[in-house]
C-alpha cells in the first residue's frame, strides 16, 4: 500500500497540488484521473520521488519517503517499475537489452538466468519475436508492452504507469489495460495509473482518485463512479454522449 | 546571479558524477562505446583539418618573410611553435566543442526529452554517473588524438613548404629542431587534459539539465558550444599565464 498525506507541491509560487490525501491499495489497479493540467503527472512524479513535495508525506511500507536515507530510497526505487507515457525505452538498446537492463544493473544473476527471465516476461506481454529489434523498429503498442516488460522484470512491488494508452488505437489500449490489470493481480503489486482514458476508468478502475485544479475532488471505484452525483466528476467523466448513455443504462439496470 | 547558480549546479553535477558508481561490467562497455563515438569518430575530421591548417601556417609564414636575411628554417620553426603551442591543443578543442560537444548535448538532451533519464532515475540508477562518467573516462584518450594532430599539422607544414618551394626539406627539419623546449610539449598536453574534461562535462551539463522539447535540444546544443568554447579560451589564457607567463 501507498499512503499519501496532505501533499502540496508548487512551481515558482503557483500551487499544483493542494493537500492531497489518499491511499493506493495492493493488488488493485489504482487510477488517477483528471483534466489536463489538473496535477496528475506532478502527483505521479511526487510518488516516484522525481519531484520533492513542498509539504506532506508519501508513505511506502509504513515509512515516509522523505525520511528515508539515500540507501533506503535506492532500495525502494528498485522495487518500483514505471511505464512512461512515451515508453522511454533506451533507443540505443534492443528490446531484449532494454528489458534486461534492470537485471544487469541490480542483480548478479548469471546471464543464462537473466535471459530466461527476459524471455519469460516478453512472452508474458505477448512479444515473442521482437527480442533483437530496436525501439524505433516496433509499433507504439509494442513499445508500451516492452516498457511493461521492463517495469516488471525485476518483480517490483509498485507499478506506475503514466497514460499507458496515449497514442494507441482503442483495441491495443484495451490489450494494454487488461495486461496491466492481469499483472497487478498475478503478482499482487500496487499499481498506480495516471490516465484520462475513460475506457480504462470503466474497465480497470478498482480505485479511482479524481483530481481537479490540484485538489482531490472525489475518490471511489469504477462501480461507484456510475452512481456519484459529484458535479466535477460527472462533468468530466460523462462529457461524451456515449458515456452519458452508458451511465443511464447502468442506473436503469440497477433500478 | 543566473550564471553563479549555473556554475554551482555544474560543480554539484561533477560531484554526483563521481558518486554511486555503476557496476564495472556495465561501465566498461559504456566507456568503450564512448571511446568509439568521441575519440575514434573524431579522427577523420581531425586528420583532415590538422594536415591542411599545418600547411596553411607554413605557407603564411613563408609568404610573410620578406627579408632575404631571414633564414629559411624559420618556416619550420614557426610551424612547430604554432602547431604545438596553440593550433593542436586549443584550435582543435574549439572544433571538438562543435563536433563532440554538440553530440553529447543532443544525445543527453534527447534522453531527457524522451524521459529516458527519468526512467534511469526511477530505477535507482545514478543517471549522471551512468551517462557522464564514461564520457569523461573516454576523453582521457583526448591527448592521444591531439598528439596525432600535432604530428599531422607539422607534416602538412613540411609538405606545403617543400612542395611549394618555400624551403628545402632539410631547412624545414632544421627549423623544427632549433630551440626546441620539451616543456612546451608538457604545457600543450597539460592544457589538453583540462580541455578534455571541459569538453566532456559542459556539454553534458547543458544536455542533462535542459527543459522542453526537440527545439530546446537544438538550442541547448548551440548554447553548449558557445559556453564550452568560451571556457576553453579563458582556461587557455589562465594556463598559459601560469605555465609560460
Amino acid at each position: 500500500m501507498i499512503f499519501v498525506e496532505n501533499l502540496h507541491k508548487s512551481f515558482d509560487g503557483s500551487p499544483v497540488l493542494n493537500g492531497i490525501s489518499t491511499s493506493f491499495e495492493k493488488g488493485k489497479t489504482n487510477l488517477i484521473i483528471g483534466q489536463s493540467g489538473s496535477g496528475k503527472t506532478v502527483f505521479l512524479k511526487c510518488l516516484l520521488g522525481l519531484f520533492t513535495p513542498d509539504e506532506g508525506n508519501i508513505i511506502y511500507n509504513g515509512e515516509a519517503y522523505a525520511e528515508m536515507d539515500d540507501v533506503k530510497k535506492r532500495d525502494l526505487r528498485q522495487d518500483m517499475g514505471m511505464v512512461f507515457q512515451g515508453s522511454a525505452l533506451f533507443d540505443s538498446m534492443t528490446v531484449e537489452e532494454n528489458v534486461m537492463f534492470p537485471l544487469k544493473m541490480f542483480t548478479n544473476n548469471p546471464i543464462s538466468e537473466m535471459q530466461e527471465r527476459v524471455d519469460f516476461v516478453l512472452e508474458r506481454v505477448n512479444l515473442v519475436d521482437a527480442h533483437h529489434k530496436f525501439p524505433s523498429e516496433i509499433s507504439g503498442g509494442m513499445q508500451k508492452r516492452v516498457a511493461i516488460a521492463r517495469a516488471i522484470v525485476n518483480n517490483p512491488k509498485y507499478l506506475f504507469c503514466d497514460e499507458p494508452n496515449s497514442g494507441l488505437d482503442p483495441k491495443t489500449a484495451i490489450v494494454i489495460d487488461n495486461l496491466v490489470q492481469e499483472i497487478t493481480q498475478e503478482y499482487d503489486i500496487t499499481t498506480v495509473i495516471n490516465t484520462h482514458d475513460m475506457n480504462s476508468v470503466m474497465e480497470i478502475g478498482q480505485k479511482i482518485v479524481f483530481l481537479k485544479d490540484g485538489y482531490k475532488a472525489w475518490e471511489g471505484s469504477n462501480k461507484e463512479i456510475f452512481k456519484t452525483d459529484n458535479e466535477a466528476v460527472t462533468n468530466f467523466v460523462y462529457s461524451s454522449e456515449l458515456f452519458k448513455k452508458v451511465r443511464q443504462m447502468y442506473i436503469e439496470e440497477r433500478n | 546571479m543566473k550564471y553563479f547558480e549555473a556554475i554551482g549546479k555544474y560543480f554539484l553535477m561533477i560531484r554526483e558524477v563521481f558518486s554511486r558508481p555503476t557496476k564495472w561490467g556495465i561501465m566498461k562497455n559504456l566507456i568503450l562505446k564512448e571511446v568509439d563515438d568521441l575519440i575514434y569518430g573524431s579522427l577523420g575530421i581531425l586528420i583532415f583539418i590538422s594536415f591542411f591548417v599545418g600547411g596553411v601556417v607554413a605557407i603564411q609564414t613563408a609568404l610573410n618573410m620578406d627579408s632575404p636575411l631571414l633564414p629559411k628554417y624559420l618556416v619550420g620553426f614557426a610551424t612547430r611553435q604554432s602547431v604545438i603551442l596553440e593550433f593542436a591543443p586549443t584550435f582543435i578543442s574549439i572544433i571538438m566543442a562543435g563536433k563532440v560537444g554538440s553530440y553529447i548535448t543532443s544525445s543527453i538532451g534527447t534522453m531527457r526529452v524522451t524521459e529516458q533519464i527519468d526512467a534511469l532515475e526511477v530505477m535507482g540508477v545514478n543517471a549522471l554517473n551512468y551517462l557522464v562518467f564514461p564520457k569523461i573516462t573516454a576523453m582521457l584518450l583526448y591527448p592521444f588524438i591531439i598528439s596525432i594532430s600535432m604530428f599531422l599539422g607539422i607534416l602538412g607544414g613540411w609538405t606545403a613548404s617543400v612542395l611549394g618551394g618555400f624551403s628545402t626539406s632539410a631547412e624545414f627539419i632544421d627549423g623544427l629542431q632549433i630551440d626546441f623546449k620539451p616543456f612546451h610539449v608538457f604545457y600543450a598536453f597539460a592544457k589538453t587534459v583540462v580541455f578534455a574534461f571541459i569538453l566532456a562535462t559542459i556539454p553534458s551539463f547543458h544536455g542533462f539539465y535542459m527543459k522542453g522539447g526537440a527545439l530546446e535540444v537544438g538550442k541547448a546544443s548551440t548554447t553548449s558550444f558557445v559556453w564550452t568554447s568560451v571556457v576553453i579560451i579563458i582556461i587557455n589564457y589562465i594556463i598559459t599565464q601560469m605555465l609560460l607567463g
